[in-house]
């Protein structure tokens, strides 16, 4: 085939894609998509006074939100009502797995020992290894990411709910004494707003579009809403990196989330829901790896192809 | 319905002049109504073939297997319900809601790409669409540019840059999966086996069994024949394989020197006929997919109307 190889002529001067390889780094791509390293270039060495394992610990938390949250939006992606919200929800997922990727990856980069071990040789990545290959105990989002997706009007109730709460931690962590976490915070501010804008914008008009439309939102809040608490428990790592200057206690971000969320529900017309919080099992909730039932699946599905091939290259 | 009899000749002359001069009709201008309708069907269907192309590879999205390949996906198969909004925008503009097209694409009045009805049982079935997959649609499409009519065209121009980062994305996955395992290589030559004849098929019926296609060439709707294209894809795609260390499933497959191009073994045009007129593997599933997404979301676009017209009062 060596002579006939080159004297195609697809193979010199007139291939189609003459003209079309110009901008290559026009930053269409996705974000987190262009290397190999999420993290190369950035310092990655733990500032003095923080615990290595509390910054992987507190990493995997913020991590696996995005993570599962990421997850659940993509299964939306050819099945939204319109194709301006196949569009949208799509692009949240990205922006959401992106910060996900950074942060699976500095929690390695901070304790190694948080990373699952493969075998010999393994070209799995950490941030891979994590996704891919943690059992449930050991994730360590909180359950509100991970319930069923449901209709648009939980997907956008969740979202808004998720949006309001993870704006307020950003906002504080961009100051974090930790490089990674601050820059991962600083970009992600801007991201989380738009969402918190998008899926807030929706929640009105959902509220107040048409009877059916008003029926599932209040129904999707009332469902949702036993999950809110959990969003601001402290959970012993967050107090001490919080201490240390490199973490947020949730704790102190309520009467911030509470005072949006309140506001977003008085301009759609909806109550806050009399429903009491889903409680943990003796006291474990996601943040400590105990999950709803859902998760389960969420994650067999996930990592299927990843753990079939624990020496593969993708 | 207007005919080139009911108008004004200077506007017939008008249009032939643009055309001749392979200027771009626009919007406001006049055109014959055969050329307003091969237009409207065939944006109509390629703007099908994205939306409905976002579901064999949607199928992989919750299961890559890293977490860069799973935002490539996510960003490429964006990028094809971006492509779907250019195009029903650009259909639009001669007359046609989105609404009543993806009515008629749900109800079967309107095609969409075959290639899209074949099932994507593997993770490499996702390099390999784009590599080929994309890889034909950017030898279909490059030429549109170029298209007589100018929000297609200049829709085209933008999609054509996406097609290519798919295409090399696509091309750069099953490369990185050759340099793997060997069962990561099998599952790739696999994939290419039950790909390549249907990426073949892609450009459409044999010149002498393409009916449209003279009229559309005239027109400057379309500006190469089907089979020169399809000549073109097999050309590029050797050196491609070679590179990526497949074989295409083909024994016929060999460099033509007097030609100055390659011979391919005889397609399946009964396969071809089959897919086209419903009997592929996935045509029911994609349309079905398609019809309940539209169906579920009918609330949510209700809603939206509701409020749209409640603020404005
Ligand atoms: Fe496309
Ligand atoms: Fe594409």
């Amino acid at each position: 085939m060596n002579q006939t190889h080159d004297a195609n002529p697809a193979h010199e001067a007139g291939s189609v894609y003459d003209g079309l390889l110009a901008g290559e780094a026009d930053g269409h791509w996705a974000f987190g998509t262009s290397f190999e390293d999420p993290l190369a270039g950035v310092d990655t060495t733990v500032p003095e006074g923080v615990d290595p394992g509390d910054l992987a610990g507190y990493c995997l938390m913020l991590g696996d939100d995005a993570l599962v949250l990421s997850h659940r939006l993509t299964e939306w992606c050819s099945n939204a009502p319109d194709l301006e919200e196949d569009v949208a929800l799509a692009n949240i997922a990205l922006d959401l797995l992106g910060q996900a990727r950074l942060l699976l990856a500095r929690a390695a980069a901070a304790d190694p020992a948080v990373v699952p071990a493969l075998p010999d040789g393994s070209p799995v990545p950490p941030e891979d290894a994590l996704a891919f290959f943690r059992d449930e105990p050991h994730f360590r989002n909180v359950r509100l990411v991970e319930a069923p997706t449901g209709d648009f009007a939980a997907t956008v109730t969740r979202l808004f709910l998720c949006a309001c709460w993870r704006l307020a931690l950003l906002e504080r962590l961009a100051t974090s004494r930790d490089q990674v976490l601050a820059a991962v915070a600083a970009k992600g501010v801007t991201e989380v707003t738009y969402h918190r804008d998008y899926a807030a914008r929706w929640l009105v008009t959902l509220a107040q579009g048409t009877e059916e439309s008003r029926r599932r939102t209040s129904t999707a809040l009332a469902s949702l809403w036993p999950a809110v608490d959990e969003l601001f428990g402290s959970h012993g790592v967050e107090p001490r990196m919080a201490a240390a200057g490199a973490g947020v206690d949730p704790a102190t971000v309520r009467a911030d989330v509470d005072a949006v969320v309140d506001q977003v529900l008085a301009a759609a017309g909806l109550e806050r829901p009399q429903v009491p919080a889903m409680s943990g099992v003796r006291d474990r909730t996601g943040r400590d790896g105990l999950h709803t039932e859902a998760f389960g699946h969420l994650l067999a599905e996930m990592q299927a192809v990843a753990r079939a091939h624990p020496m593969g290259m993708w | 319905m207007t005919t080139v009899d009911d108008v004004a000749p200077e506007l017939v002359e008008s249009f032939e002049t643009t055309i001749g001069h392979h200027d771009r009709i626009e919007p406001r201008d006049w055109m014959p109504e055969g050329y307003r309708r091969t237009l409207v069907r065939q944006i109509a269907q390629h703007a099908h073939s994205e939306i409905i192309g976002m579901q064999p590879e949607g199928n992989w999205l919750t299961r890559a297997p890293s977490l860069r390949r799973k935002a490539i996906l996510l960003a490429k198969v964006q990028d094809e319900a971006g492509h779907g909004l250019y195009l029903y925008s650009a259909c639009e503009t001669l007359g046609v809601s989105r609404q009543q097209l993806t009515e008629m694409l749900i109800s079967g009045a309107q095609k969409y790409s075959s290639i899209f009805n074949y099932p994507t049982p593997s993770w490499a079935d996702v390099g390999t669409i784009g590599w080929l997959v994309d890889g034909a649609a950017i030898c279909n499409q490059v030429p549109l540019c170029r298209t007589s009519y100018g929000p297609y065209g200049r829709a085209m121009i933008r999609i054509c840059k996406e097609e290519s980062f798919h295409q090399r994305q696509g091309y750069e996955l099953l490369m990185t999966m050759m340099r793997g395992t060997d069962e990561q290589r099998e599952m790739v030559q696999e994939s290419v086996d039950r790909f390549w004849w249907p990426a073949l098929m892609m450009f459409g019926p044999p010149d002498d069994d393409s009916p449209n296609t003279a009229q559309s060439m005239e027109w400057g709707i379309k500006r190469h024949t089907n089979d020169e294209l399809r000549q073109r894809f097999v050309d590029m795609s050797v050196p491609q394989a070679e590179a990526l260390g497949v074989t295409l499933p083909d024994p016929e497959l060999r460099w033509n020197e007097e030609r100055g191009a390659h011979d391919f073994g005889a397609i399946d045009w009964d396969e071809f006929w089959t897919v086209v007129k419903g009997g592929g593997p996935c045509n029911a599933q994609r349309i079905a997919h398609r019809k309940r997404a539209w169906d579920d979301g009918a609330w949510v676009r209700e809603a939206a109307t509701a409020f749209a017209r409640r603020s404005a009062s």
